[in-house]
């Protein structure tokens, strides 16, 4: 049998040479090829390509809707970040306010005291000024009093009479505004 | 192969015939040799052109198997 | 932490490191059981037939092959619309949003296919999208299958392919005659070329509009069958040098490689050249 099929084979090729040209087996080839490929086709067409088309369509409007819900999400966080900085920025603000204001209220206190403590140190020391003056005045009138005795009692002494009280006080005080000069 | 004139002649022409596919060979390497060569000095259009590119292949090798099948026609065929 | 965090990196490692373990032992088995298969069929010294693999045989049993029989090409062919199922309807069952690695797979074909008929061809072409797509799925599918050793590649057929390029041909003749009237001519009449040459641009134009479908559906059948057979004669050396056969193995797992590059990258050209003779009929004005 397989020699049978040898020598058919053989006498095939020794006919034509090359299979392709064997014209005999041409309408088989044909038949069996347009069979396939309608075949093909129908299960392409009917089945597979609308499948992949809509699988590819769904896939597509998934990839939107999630590029939509992420950009959704992106604006949701950059507006809780504008959010949340204002906050802090208003925060700040009112921090920075209140600090001002203490800052003036204390700097208002203190000049008060300041001033409180100025003026009373003011009065002491002209009250303390007054005194010394009465003092000073008292202790020149003393002097003043003293040398007029003692030249009084001078003049006495040397010229032996009463002495012009009223001259002698005249000569002291002439030397006493001289010596103070 | 046995002095058979007739024979020698089929023979010689199949040789000569398959002289084209050096040939075919040499155009396809040009078509190739020359997209690259565009293709290194615009690498951005060349994405665009392999499609050409095979196109151009094609054409030049079909040349190619048209002598290679006059060698098998002049072995096998005739 | 850091031990927790070591061990997740090294699991991930591991993972993708047994991927591609995995990966690698699968190209290797098959490799080797399709030079075994051939060192098995070459027994007799360096007698390479690599055109045999073409042969179209029916599936069950022997006999003449009638319009209807089941022959291996019919299997593979049958094999592709399994393939193609998995994949895109059972892969997208679970229509998640979060897809699986199939269902992700399956989206990605999608897109692939749906911006490509987009930017060639435009966005009134979207209609004839899911034509596209068949076609593109199933050329990949065919090429991808017939790549596993011992199989059958039904794209390596010149009749297959031929249909395929007939029908892409027609079908924008078609389309470009209902939707633009006598207008679709003036894909003919270069308006932007001098008045003298136009007419021999015409006949130009008009020869190389008429070998589109042959060049279509060569390129693609030449494509397949040039790299199987180039398989098919490293692997006949190996055949022929027996155990010692460490070149040949080489090269057909380089050419193996090159082959699975080959089997995408015709399917996308098979598919873009659609859409630009759609895009031809859409908008036949230059």
């Amino acid at each position: 049998m397989a020699d049978e099929a040898l020598v058919a084979a053989e006498e095939a090729a020794g006919a034509a040479g090359m299979p392709q040209l064997e014209f005999s087996t041409f309408p088989n080839q044909i038949f069996w090829l347009v069979v396939t490929l309608i075949v093909i086709y129908l299960i392409l067409s009917r089945i597979a390509l609308p499948r992949i088309g809509a699988v590819l369509a769904e896939r597509q409007g998934t990839i939107t809707n999630d590029i939509a819900a992420a950009e959704d999400l992106k604006r949701q966080a950059s507006d809780a970040e504008e959010a949340y900085n204002k906050a802090l920025a208003d925060a700040r603000a009112e921090a920075q306010e209140i600090i001002a204001e203490t800052r003036a209220e204390i700097q208002a206190e203190l000049a008060e005291a300041t001033a409180h403590a100025d003026a009373e140190i003011a009065a002491k020391v002209a009250e303390s000024e007054a005194r010394i003056g009465e003092i000073r005045a008292g202790a020149m009138q003393s002097v003043e009093e003293v040398a007029r005795d003692t030249a009084t009692a001078l003049v006495a002494a040397l010229s032996e009479g009463k002495a012009d009280a009223a001259a002698v006080k005249d000569a002291v005080a002439e030397r006493m505004q001289g010596g103070s000069q | 192969m046995e002095g058979d004139i007739a024979n020698m002649g089929q023979f010689i022409g199949a040789g000569l015939a398959a002289i084209g596919s050096g040939a075919a060979a040499i155009g396809v390497g040009h078509v190739a040799g020359n997209f690259l060569a565009g293709a290194l000095r615009n690498p951005s259009a060349a994405a665009g052109q392999t499609a050409t590119l095979f196109i151009g292949i094609a054409f030049a090798e079909a040349l190619g198997i048209f002598a290679f099948l006059v060698a098998l026609l002049l072995m096998f065929a005739v | 932490m850091a031990t927790d965090s070591n061990t997740s990196g090294d699991t991930q490692t591991a993972q993708s490191g047994s991927g591609r373990v995995i990966a690698f032992g699968l190209i290797s088995v098959a490799v080797v059981l399709f030079i075994l298969g051939l060192m098995d069929d070459y027994e007799s010294g360096l007698s390479i037939h690599p055109m045999d693999q073409f042969i179209i045989e029916p599936f069950f049993g022997d006999g003449p092959i009638h319009w209807y029989t089941v022959t291996n090409s019919t299997v593979w062919m049958g094999l592709a619309v399994l393939a193609i199922t998995a994949l895109m309807v059972l892969g997208t069952r679970g229509r998640a949003v979060i897809p699986s690695r199939v269902q992700s797979v399956a989206e990605l074909a999608y897109g692939f296919v749906r911006k490509m008929v987009e930017d060639v061809a435009g966005k009134d072409a979207l209609p004839y999208f899911p034509y596209i797509f068949t076609l593109f799925l199933f050329i990949l599918f065919a090429n991808f299958l017939g790549l596993i050793p011992g199989s059958f590649t039904s794209t390596s057929h010149i009749a297959v392919t031929a249909v395929m390029a007939g029908a892409v041909f027609l079908t924008v003749t078609i389309l470009g005659f209902i939707k633009n009237g006598a207008g679709f001519l003036s894909l003919f009449w270069v308006s932007s070329a001098p008045l003298v040459l136009r007419p021999i641009l015409a006949v130009i134009e008009l020869i190389s509009y008429f070998v589109r479908p042959v060049s279509h559906s060569i390129r693609l059948a030449g494509n397949v069958m040039a790299g199987h057979a180039v398989l098919k004669v490293f692997a006949g050396f190996a055949g022929a040098l027996g155990v010692g056969a460490v070149a040949p193995i080489i090269g057909v797992i380089a050419i193996y490689g090159l082959e699975v590059l080959v089997s995408a990258i015709q399917a996308y050209v098979f598919t873009i050249l659609t859409c630009v003779y759609l895009k031809d009929a859409l908008h036949p004005h230059h």
